[in-house]
């Protein structure tokens, strides 16, 4: 039964979900070797052309993004570095402005020519921020295939949404209008819009089956990574479990690599094998997803967990939990970059003097594990 | 005491595409906010929440039942809705939607004000607006366009816009969807204060039941285009009557609960199923084989908060 067939059959009440379907592989930390068996080669299914062995089918390299309008820069990247094997998860955390989005269409070039992009993003080896015009459009939906966030302004509303699902298919395969279109229709049916609404237009659509419409747009062309910037976050409890649950089938059975963006974090720890929790443009800290919402080690981490309130704590009863204080803003990220500190210090409850003059870079925080604060160097950041 | 925001038997049906029936999204609903108080409206995509709120503020024209605002019933002429938005203001759920690409900060914030003749100080009240609305300091935002933010900002201008006029009904739906947990709690914290200084009452339409946890006094559980379940937020999310509530809050992350994922096909506004009209997916239907769920339609549950939680099943009362 593939991912697909599994979704649509009627679901026992007891089906998997939660941390026991987090996909375990070893060596999944950045920077370190890694095995090459992932559970997509094994099964292989993953149709697109293996890289070469020991090289990740995605490797960031100090990728830095700048938005230059005029005299005001905005560096929303500011230096972050990761990789990603096949069939592997990671998830992106962290508040709006933090540069999650900026840093995922970076990666496929997606992003308006104000921006300014630097350093690395090899894909099977090669640097698709170098690489051709040509090139890239061919990687892109066939290769890799970005959900976007907000759904409603990247469906073309004068168009139905059968006819978009069918577009990337005659685009990039050579198949005949009829089977493109049994393949939307398979494709709408898997994500839970049914399929005999694929001649209805954009608006007729809910805000959730609008983001279940552009996740099977993503599938169309079967990638082998699919980069979805807040997939879940305007869906309701319901079909959020059940796409987060459709996610994890392609992972572990067609071997799909998932760049997943939320802010949030329990969203990502039942999905996502690995976590980079991002703050103003850079990683604050990455590693597995469980000990990362478990044992924080960066202030920052833990501050974002506290947020999600648990039903039936009397502490979160009438008091929602925030951060206090702002994100830096544009100008005061700029003086950042320029000089040294942690960006997080005038919101850190743990701030020592140092802070705000030491260099702070990711440091090992444990195995696999990374977390850029200075009290990981002391050894008291937990 | 009057309620300050109400529908009575409220039914919104979308003409039929072609070749299907009329949409009735919402289809005969009861509901009642009170003055200073938050009720969440919670339920599955395409229930018809988004329906609802719209026509609470009277951008949608109900086919029937009716509105009211302050116990009048709301009119539909353009100088009456433009009096009754004064006071009952919609907070969207697609912030890049709502937003006017080539409007900037200030302008967009400005609008209702203007459109109110409400010019004095205009600045002044902007400013407060945004500052209240977590855009500080507002001079840094006052000048952006829409696409010079991330989408937590924009949503951020979205909701300075509905405060400026200083509405005592705010009609928000999904208002912290697409912001982040700390931004959340912010904004959050704000409803519950300018609940607790001006007396603000708010529907608040959202899927996330921690939201209803953390700010709300009621909550409504609606399916489609009904209120299956409502109560104190105390009695419906810890002690659940309805199948479908029971569901929602099992799927939840941190749920000690069995998760009841429930698939069959996605409900359908165009096709309302006979008697219970959960019956096709209710897990607790299938294990007792009890007809009357497939045959015996519902009564409308009241709109009265007064009494303890209502549950429109069957089986638990
Ligand atoms: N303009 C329209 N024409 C026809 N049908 C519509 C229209 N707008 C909404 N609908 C249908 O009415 C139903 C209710 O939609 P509504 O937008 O109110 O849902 P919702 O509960 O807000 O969902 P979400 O949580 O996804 O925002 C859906 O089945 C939708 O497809
Ligand atoms: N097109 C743009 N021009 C200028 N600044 C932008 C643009 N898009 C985003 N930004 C800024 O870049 C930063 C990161 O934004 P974004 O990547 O959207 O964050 P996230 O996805 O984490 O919410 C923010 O400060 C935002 O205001
Ligand atoms: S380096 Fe200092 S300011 Fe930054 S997160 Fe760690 S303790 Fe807080
Ligand atoms: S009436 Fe029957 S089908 Fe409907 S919710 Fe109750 S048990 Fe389920
Ligand atoms: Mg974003
Ligand atoms: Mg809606």
């Amino acid at each position: 039964m593939t991912a697909r067939d599994r979704t649509r059959a009627p679901e026992t009440p007891g089906s998997t979900r939660g941390p026991d379907r987090v996909p375990e592989t070893p060596g999944a930390a950045s920077g370190q070797d890694r095995t090459p068996e992932t559970p997509g080669e094994a099964s292989g299914q993953a149709p697109a052309p293996q890289g070469r062995p020991g090289t990740p089918m995605l490797d960031v390299r100090d990728l830095r993004v700048t938005y230059r309008n005029g005299e005001r820069a905005v560096p929303a990247v500011r230096g972050v570095s990761f990789t990603l094997d096949r069939g592997q998860t990671l998830g992106v955390a962290g508040e709006s402005g933090s540069g999650k989005s900026t840093m995922a269409l970076s990666l496929l070039r997606l992003l308006a020519p104000s921006a300014e992009v630097s350093g690395e993003v090899l894909f099977e080896g090669e640097d698709l921020l170098t690489a051709r015009w040509a090139r890239l459009r061919a990687v892109r939906w066939s290769a890799a295939s970005v959900v976007f966030q907000g759904a409603m302004s990247a469906l073309n509303p004068v168009r139905t949404i059968g006819e978009q699902i069918c577009e990337p298919i005659l685009l990039h395969e050579k198949v005949g209008q009829r089977e493109a279109r049994r393949r939307a229709a398979e494709l709408l049916d898997s994500v839970g819009v049914p399929s005999r609404r694929a001649g209805s237009y954009p608006h007729e659509f809910s805000g959730g089956q609008r983001q279940r419409i552009m996740i099977a747009m993503s599938l169309a062309c079967r990638p082998d990574l699919i980069i979805a910037d807040e997939p879940t976050t305007a869906l309701d409890v319901m079909v959020q479990a059940q796409v987060l649950e459709l996610l994890g089938e392609l992972v572990r059975e067609s071997g799909i690599g998932v760049i997943m963006i939320s802010h949030d974090l329990s969203v990502l720890s039942h999905m996502c094998e690995r976590l980079a929790v991002m703050y103003a443009g850079r990683i604050a800290e990455i590693g597995p997803s469980r000990q990362l919402i478990a044992e924080p080690r960066h202030p920052y981490t833990r501050a974002l967990g506290r947020a999600f309130p648990t039903i039936g704590d009397p502490a979160s009863r009438l008091a929602p939990a925030g951060l206090p204080g702002d994100p830096p803003t544009p100008s005061e990220l700029a003086r950042l970059s320029e000089g040294r500190g942690c960006a997080f210090e005038p919101r850190c409850s743990e701030a020592v003097a140092a802070c705000r003059t030491e260099t702070v870079e990711l440091w090992p925080s444990g195995p696999r594990r990374e977390a850029a604060c200075l009290r990981v160097l002391e050894g008291s950041g937990t | 005491m009057k309620p300050v925001l109400e529908v009575r038997d409220l039914m919104v049906t979308y003409p039929p595409r072609r070749g299907a029936a009329p949409a009735r999204a919402v289809d005969g609903v009861n509901l009642q906010v009170r003055q200073g108080e938050i009720v969440a409206l919670v339920g599955e995509s395409g229930c018809g929440k988004s329906t609802l709120a719209r026509a609470l503020v009277g951008l949608v024209k109900p086919t029937g039942g009716q509105v009211l605002g302050g116990g009048e019933p709301l009119g539909y002429s353009a100088a009456a809705l433009k009096a009754y938005r004064r006071h009952t203001q919609l907070v969207l759920q697609d912030p890049g939607g709502a937003l006017n690409p080539r409007q900037n900060v200030f302008d967009a914030v400005a609008e209702g004000p203007r459109l109110h003749g409400l010019t004095d100080r205009l600045g002044e009240r902007v400013h407060a607006a945004l500052a209240r609305a977590g855009l500080r300091p507002p001079e840094e935002f006052a000048g952006r366009f829409p696409h010079e933010m991330s989408g937590g900002q924009q949503q951020r201008v979205v909701i300075a816009g509905a405060l400026a006029l200083e509405p005592s009904v705010i009609v928000a739906d999904e208002p912290v969807a697409s912001l982040d947990a700390s931004v959340r709690g912010e904004i959050l914290k704000l409803i519950l204060e300018l609940r607790d200084s001006l007396g603000l009452s708010a529907l608040v339409v959202s899927h996330d039941l921690g939201l209803a946890w953390n700010i709300a006094d009621r909550v409504a559980v609606m399916y489609l285009g009904r209120i299956v379940e409502t109560g104190t937020v105390e009695e419906v999310l810890l002690r659940p009557k309805h199948p479908y509530t029971r569901a929602l809050l099992s799927v939840l992350p941190d749920s000690d609960e069995r998760p009841v994922l429930l698939t069959g096909e996605p409900p359908d506004p165009a096709a309302v199923p006979g008697g219970c009209r959960f019956h096709p997916r209710c897990p607790l239907r299938a294990a007792e084989q009890d007809t009357l769920c497939d045959s015996r339609d519902l009564p409308v549950l009241t709109g009265d908060p007064s009494g303890s939680s209502l549950a429109a099943c069957h089986l638990v009362h």
